[in-house]
C-alpha cells in the first residue's frame, strides 16, 4: 500500500477520534461515540500492517493476540469500584510503549549505523524520558489505589532536592543524547534514571491527590505517543497523542480547580502530612452519636433529601446499598437527588460510575454549581463517606489548609446526617468543624452497613 | 512522511487546540469514561509497535516491539472494551418508580 494512502487512513482515523471524543458530550451519544474510535483505530492499525515495510505477520500477530486476551480480561472482570486502579494501569501501559518504540526506533539508527538528525534524536529521548515516568509513576499510583502500599505521602528530609537533581540528571542525558545519538550508555542511564524519577515523583503524592496525578498521568501517556509519533515521522501518533495530552491537561486543571490548588502545590506539596502530625495535639472533642433509627425518623417528616458520596462509599462498595436507599424513599414521596464534588473520590468522575453501576440515573447526579444553591432548600444533606469536600472551614476559616477550596454547602441543609467510621480526619489531616454542629447527626459505622440499616430503619417506620 | 519538523509541530499545536475545544464540552459525569477512552486512543502508539515488530530481520528492536504491542494492545481493547462497560451503564434507562 503506498505511504500516501496510508497517510490518509491515518487522518480517517484521527477523524474518527475527534468526532468520536466530541460525542463525549452527552451521555446519550457517548457510547457510540467510543465505537467511532475504536473504529479508527482498527483503520489505523490495518493501514499499518498493509505498508510495505511490515513484513514479520507471526510476531505482529503473536503480540495482538497476547494483548488482547489481556485487556478483554482486564476490561471484563475489573469492578467498578476499581476503575481508578484500572486507568492508572493503562496510563502506565501506554507510556510503557512509547518508550519502547523510541527505544527501537534508536538501536535501528545504531544498528544500521547511521545517526538521527534534526528533531528526531530530541523527540525519540523526549518519548523515553516521558514514557518511562508515566511508566513507573503509574506504577506507584496503582500500588497506592489498589492499597499494595500505603496512601499516605511518603517523605524524607531533604527530598525536593534529590527529586530536583534527578530531573536535572536526566535532562543532562537528554543533552548527551541529542548531541550523540550513538551514545548507548548514556541512553540505558536515560531510561533508567526517568523510571526512578517516575516513581520519586509520585510516592510524594496522597492517596486524596490522585484525581490530579491520575488526570497528568493520562495527559503524559497522550504526550510520550507524540514525541514518539515526532521520533518515527508518523502524524497518526501526533494527532492522537496531542488529543490525548489535552485531554489530560484540561482534566488535571479541573482537578486543580476544584480543590483551589496549583498543580504545583499538588505535586510537591506533600499534602496532608504535615498537617496530619499536627491534628492529633488538639483536645479531643466528642459528639453525640445517632443511631439510623433517630435518622428514620428526620427522613419521615423530610421531603427534599440530597445525598453526597465520597470515597467512603467506594471504599465501603456501598453505591448499590445506598441507591436502595435512596429509591425507598422517593417511593415515599420524597425528592433525592445525588451531589458529585469534581473531587469526589480518586479519580475524575468516580462517583458518577458507581452510582451509574447501581443504576442511578444520570438526571440525580448533580454537579457542585448547580447543587449548592439547592441544599438550603433540603431537609437533609446525607454525607456518605465524605468529609474535605464538606468540610465548611474551607469556607470559614482563612488558616485552614483547605481555606478557599470550593466545597458541597451542606451545612445549610436543615439536617446533616454524616455517616463515617469514626470522628478522624479526611485524607488532607483536617478536622471537620461540620461534624460538631448542631444541626449534624453523626452516624458512626460502615457507609454499606449504614445504608442497609437506615433504609430497613424508613421502612419499620411505615 | 514528517521530515520538515515544522510541518510535524503545526499538527501537533492544531491537535491540542481541537482536543481542548472537543474535552472542555465533556460534562464532569462523563470524565472517567473520558480518561479510560482517551488512554485506548493514546494505544495509537500501537502503529509505531507493528512498525518496530514486523521488520524483516530480528533484532533487538523486533523484540522492543513485541513487548510494544502487547502493552499498547491491552491499552487499546482495555480501555475501548472498559470504556464501552461503563457508558453501557449511564445509557441505560431511567427505572420506572
Amino acid at each position: 500500500m503506498s505511504g500516501t494512502i496510508v497517510q490518509l487512513a491515518y487522518l480517517l482515523a484521527a477523524v474518527l477520534f475527534i468526532m468520536g471524543m466530541s460525542r463525549l458530550s452527552s451521555a446519550k451519544t457517548a457510547r457510540s461515540g467510543n465505537s467511532m474510535a475504536a473504529v479508527g483505530m482498527l483503520i489505523a492499525i490495518v493501514a499499518t500492517l498493509l505498508k510495505a515495510d511490515v513484513v514479520d505477520y507471526v510476531t505482529v500477530a503473536a503480540g495482538v493476540v497476547i494483548g488482547s486476551a489481556l485487556g478483554a480480561v482486564l476490561a471484563t472482570r475489573i469492578e467498578m469500584t476499581a476503575m481508578p486502579q484500572m486507568v492508572a494501569l493503562l496510563n502506565g501501559f501506554g507510556g510503557l510503549a512509547s518508550a519502547l518504540v523510541a527505544s527501537a526506533e534508536l538501536y535501528n539508527y545504531f544498528r544500521a549505523g547511521e545517526t538521527p538528525t534534526g528533531i528526531v534524536p530530541i523527540a525519540i529521548v523526549l518519548g523515553a524520558l516521558i514514557g518511562a515516568i508515566t511508566f513507573t509513576g503509574s506504577l506507584v499510583a496503582f500500588a497506592k489505589l489498589q492499597e499494595l502500599m500505603s496512601g499516605s505521602p511518603i517523605t524524607y528530609p531533604g527530598q525536593q532536592v534529590v527529586n530536583a537533581l534527578t530531573g536535572v540528571g536526566a535532562l543532562a542525558l537528554c543533552g548527551m543524547i541529542v548531541a550523540d545519538p550513538g551514545n548507548m550508555q548514556a541512553y540505558i542511564g536515560l531510561l533508567a534514571i526517568a523510571s526512578i524519577l517516575g516513581v520519586t515523583l509520585v510516592i510524594p503524592i496522597g492517596g486524596a491527590d490522585m484525581p490530579v496525578v491520575i488526570s497528568l498521568l493520562n495527559s503524559y501517556s497522550g504526550l510520550a505517543a507524540c514525541a514518539t509519533g515526532f521520533a518515527i515521522g508518523n502524524s497518526g501518533l501526533v494527532i492522537s497523542g496531542s488529543l490525548v495530552g489535552a485531554s489530560g491537561i484540561i482534566l488535571t486543571k479541573i482537578m486543580c480547580d476544584a480543590m483551589n490548588r496549583s498543580l504545583a502545590n499538588v505535586l510537591f506539596s506533600a499534602f496532608g502530612q504535615a498537617v496530619a502530625s499536627t491534628a492529633g495535639s488538639g483536645e479531643k472533642k466528642t459528639v453525640p452519636r445517632y443511631t439510623p433509627d433517630d435518622a428514620a425518623i428526620v427522613f419521615n417528616s423530610a421531603s427534599n433529601v440530597i445525598i453526597v458520596p465520597g470515597y467512603g462509599m467506594a471504599v465501603a462498595q456501598a453505591q448499590h446499598a445506598i441507591t436502595e436507599l435512596a429509591e425507598l424513599l422517593e417511593s415515599k414521596g420524597i425528592k433525592v437527588q445525588f451531589a458529585i464534588h469534581p473531587v469526589a473520590g480518586r479519580m475524575p468522575g468516580h462517583m458518577n460510575v458507581l452510582l451509574a453501576e447501581a443504576n442511578v440515573p444520570y438526571e440525580k447526579l448533580v454537579e457542585m454549581d448547580d447543587i449548592n444553591p439547592q441544599f438550603a432548600e433540603a431537609d437533609v444533606a446525607l454525607v456518605l463517606g465524605a468529609n474535605d469536600v464538606v468540610n465548611p472551614d474551607a469556607r470559614n476559616a482563612p488558616d485552614s489548609p483547605i481555606y478557599g477550596m470550593p466545597i458541597l454547602d451542606v451545612d445549610y441543609a436543615g439536617h446533616v446526617m454524616v455517616i463515617k467510621r469514626s470522628l478522624s480526619p479526611g485524607f488532607a489531616g483536617i478536622d471537620n468543624p461540620l461534624f460538631y454542629n448542631d444541626n449534624t447527626m453523626m452516624i458512626f459505622g460502615d457507609a454499606k452497613g449504614i445504608s442497609l440499616a437506615l433504609a430497613e430503619a424508613v421502612k419499620a417506620l411505615d | 512522511m514528517l521530515e520538515d519538523p515544522a510541518v510535524a509541530l503545526t499538527i501537533f499545536v492544531l491537535a491540542l487546540f481541537v482536543g481542548i475545544e472537543v474535552i472542555s464540552k465533556v460534562p464532569p459525569l462523563l470524565h472517567t469514561p473520558l480518561m479510560s477512552g482517551s488512554n485506548a486512543i493514546s494505544g495509537i502508539t500501537i502503529v509505531g509497535a507493528i512498525l518496530a515488530a514486523g521488520a524483516e530481520h530480528r533484532t533487538l528492536a523486533t523484540w522492543l516491539g513485541l513487548v510494544a504491542i502487547i502493552v499498547a494492545t491491552i491499552n487499546v481493547v482495555g480501555g475501548f472494551m472498559v470504556t464501552n462497560r461503563m457508558l453501557e451503564m449511564f445509557e441505560k434507562k431511567p427505572k420506572k418508580s
